[in-house]
């Protein structure tokens, strides 16, 4: 294993998040406040309770999953993307590192910054609403796996996406509406019969309502569900990336 | 370089590569690569050139053949040849908001190479970029941009180092700097190849020169013994009478007889001492020949290789 290497890749990503610091942390405060302000004060202050829980408290855990999801998803397609259109990539492939080193460098780097964005909405959340963690240890692994299976999720957009459009595409066309249909501002049994139904169909759903679980020990599905839906998301795309470096698609020709 | 043959330090053997196009870009080519030499791959756009350091650099995937780098199979053991081979590539391919010296020691870091801020130092010193290294790459000069790429290719000290184009879009003075640098390496002992279409390149700073035309090699040869090709001139004698025979006291003159006996071919090779052009002028004379014209002509690296490249086509 060539640890420099993978240190190498891991330390440049990172140099690079801390370079555009305004987009990589203010940004998702920012955006996160008004999601306080607009769902918790506006509109949650005629709410009164979800499932026993102020709609305040209710919305942090899904509003950590869809910003930790979304920058995870936009780290690491960008960061192996980015390369591939400058050129760079050549060094890359021409370097005496492995796929899995590359791997390990860019989505490390990635759900490392997907974590930083998530525990800094999460300190946020503090200032706005009385809030209490019932299973921290939980919360916190349910947050890194979510941030690294995302993160491969990522990195397998930005190899097969050949323009910016297409780095687009992915997130704007599934993984938001996946994350808004998956529960992050409501309860799903709040939907009428048959949507709760086809939610069920939504990987997601299982990922916010474990991490629900985390905050307020309350779940719409059971726990061992949700972490049967993130190992199964997360070796999905282990198994497409391990196909990708086979084949040394769109990466080699 | 001296005269004996050293071990090969690249070995190209049987390569081929065809895209997914169905386009062939290299049809079966082998080639040795001896340690400590420069070697210049000529060849028009579109030879072959890129395509082959790609695959030997690992960029690209041959579709049969095998390379070694200083022993290793550059698939079965890839790090231990890739580490050895540093690449210039010939875009401008760099990080446009990082700094010089950052970019560097990625690329050692990159490579497995512990860190080392005095050998990046030197590195940089010597590519006159040390007063950049601060500055951010987007910041630079096309000049200044292939310097980094050099750096970036020599911060793991390569042993076998590929520059791709080198000169492209490189004014005079860089390039004779950029001679320099590679004559510098060469002398650490680094291996050297590079692929150009200036044919004063090969010139300046090969050992030996390989030509590449439409996906194969058409010759490697030492560039002393191209130049001994290049250094024979032709003097051409046109005659006021013909000759039917050559007179017994020119016999001792490299000379033929053309154009119906009007004319007469002598070669010579200029890097003499003499040339023997005063001599024959005055045989031909003292032979009461009357001379009606004389011309001379030399052919070039460039003739030698215009001519392959058009025979193979």
């Amino acid at each position: 294993m060539n640890l420099i290497a993978i240190k190498a890749i891991y330390v440049y990503e990172m140099t690079r998040f801390f370079r555009t610091l305004l987009q990589s942390f203010i940004s998702p405060v920012i955006s996160t406040s008004l999601y306080f302000v607009v769902f918790g004060g506006a509109i949650g202050s005629r709410i009164e309770t979800v499932e026993g829980i102020s709609y305040g408290a209710f919305i942090v855990p899904g509003l950590i999953m869809l910003s930790v999801m979304t920058q995870s998803t936009a780290n690491a397609s960008f960061g192996i993307y980015f390369p591939k259109f400058i050129g760079t990539v050549y060094e890359l492939l021409s370097a005496p590192v492995s796929y899995v080193e590359i791997l390990i460098g860019y989505v490390g780097a990635a759900a490392t910054k997907a974590l930083l964005v998530g525990l800094i909405i999460l300190g946020t959340a503090f200032l706005f609403v009385d809030l209490q963690i019932a299973h921290p240890i939980a919360m916190m692994a349910f947050l890194v796996m979510t941030c690294f299976s995302f993160s491969l999720l990522g990195f397998i957009i930005g190899i097969w996406a050949r323009s910016f459009e297409q780095l687009q595409l992915i997130p704007l066309l599934v993984i938001t509406p996946l994350v808004f249909l998956g529960g992050s501002f409501y309860s799903v049994s709040m939907l009428p019969p048959i949507w709760q139904s086809i939610t069920m169909f939504n990987p997601v759903v299982y990922l916010i309502s474990g991490f629900r679980w985390a905050f307020f020990d309350s779940a719409e599905v059971s726990i061992g569900l949700s972490l049967f839906a993130i190992a199964l998301f997360t070796g999905v795309c282990i198994a497409i990336i391990g196909w990708i470096f086979k084949t040394g698609y769109r990466l080699k020709s | 370089m001296s005269g004996e043959r050293m071990s090969a330090i690249v070995s190209v053997k049987d390569v081929t590569k065809t895209y997914d196009g169905g386009f062939t870009a290299l049809k079966g080519v082998s080639l040795d690569i001896e340690q400590g030499e420069i070697l210049a791959l000529l060849g028009p756009n579109g030879a072959g050139k890129t395509t082959l350091i790609s695959v030997i650099c690992g960029m690209v995937n041959a579709t049969s053949g095998t390379v070694e780098v200083g022993g290793y199979d550059i698939v079965e053991k890839f790090r231990g040849a890739r580490s050895l081979i540093g690449l210039v590539p010939q875009e401008l391919s760099l990080e446009p908001f990082e700094t010089v010296l950052n970019s560097v020691k990625f690329s050692r870091g990159l490579f497995g190479k512990p860190r080392d801020d005095d050998y990046i130092e030197r590195t940089l010193r010597q590519l006159s970029l040390w007063d950049k290294k601060d500055a951010r790459v987007k910041e630079l000069s096309g000049g200044m941009k292939r310097r980094v790429l050099i750096a970036k290719a020599l911060s793991h000290e390569p042993r076998v180092l590929f520059l791709d184009e080198p000169s492209a879009g490189v004014d005079v003075e860089l390039r004779k700097d950029m001679w320099e640098i590679v004559r510098g390496l060469r002398e650490d002992g680094v291996t050297i190849i590079l692929t150009t279409h200036y044919i004063e390149e090969a010139e300046a700073i090969a050992d030996r020169v390989g030509v590449i035309n439409g996906g194969e090699i058409l010759l490697v040869k030492d560039k002393a013994e191209l130049m001994s090709q290049m250094g024979q001139k032709q003097l051409t004698i046109e005659l006021h009478q013909p000759v039917t025979q050559m007179p017994e006291a020119l016999s001792g003159y490299n000379l033929s007889i053309g154009n119906d006996g009007y004319c007469l071919e002598y070669s010579y090779d200029t890097r003499g001492d003499r040339t023997g052009i005063t001599s024959l002028l005055s045989d031909l004379a003292a032979q009461g020949l009357m001379l009606k014209d004389v011309s001379t002509s030399q052919s070039s690296l460039e003739d030698i290789f215009v001519g392959l490249v058009e025979g193979a086509a």
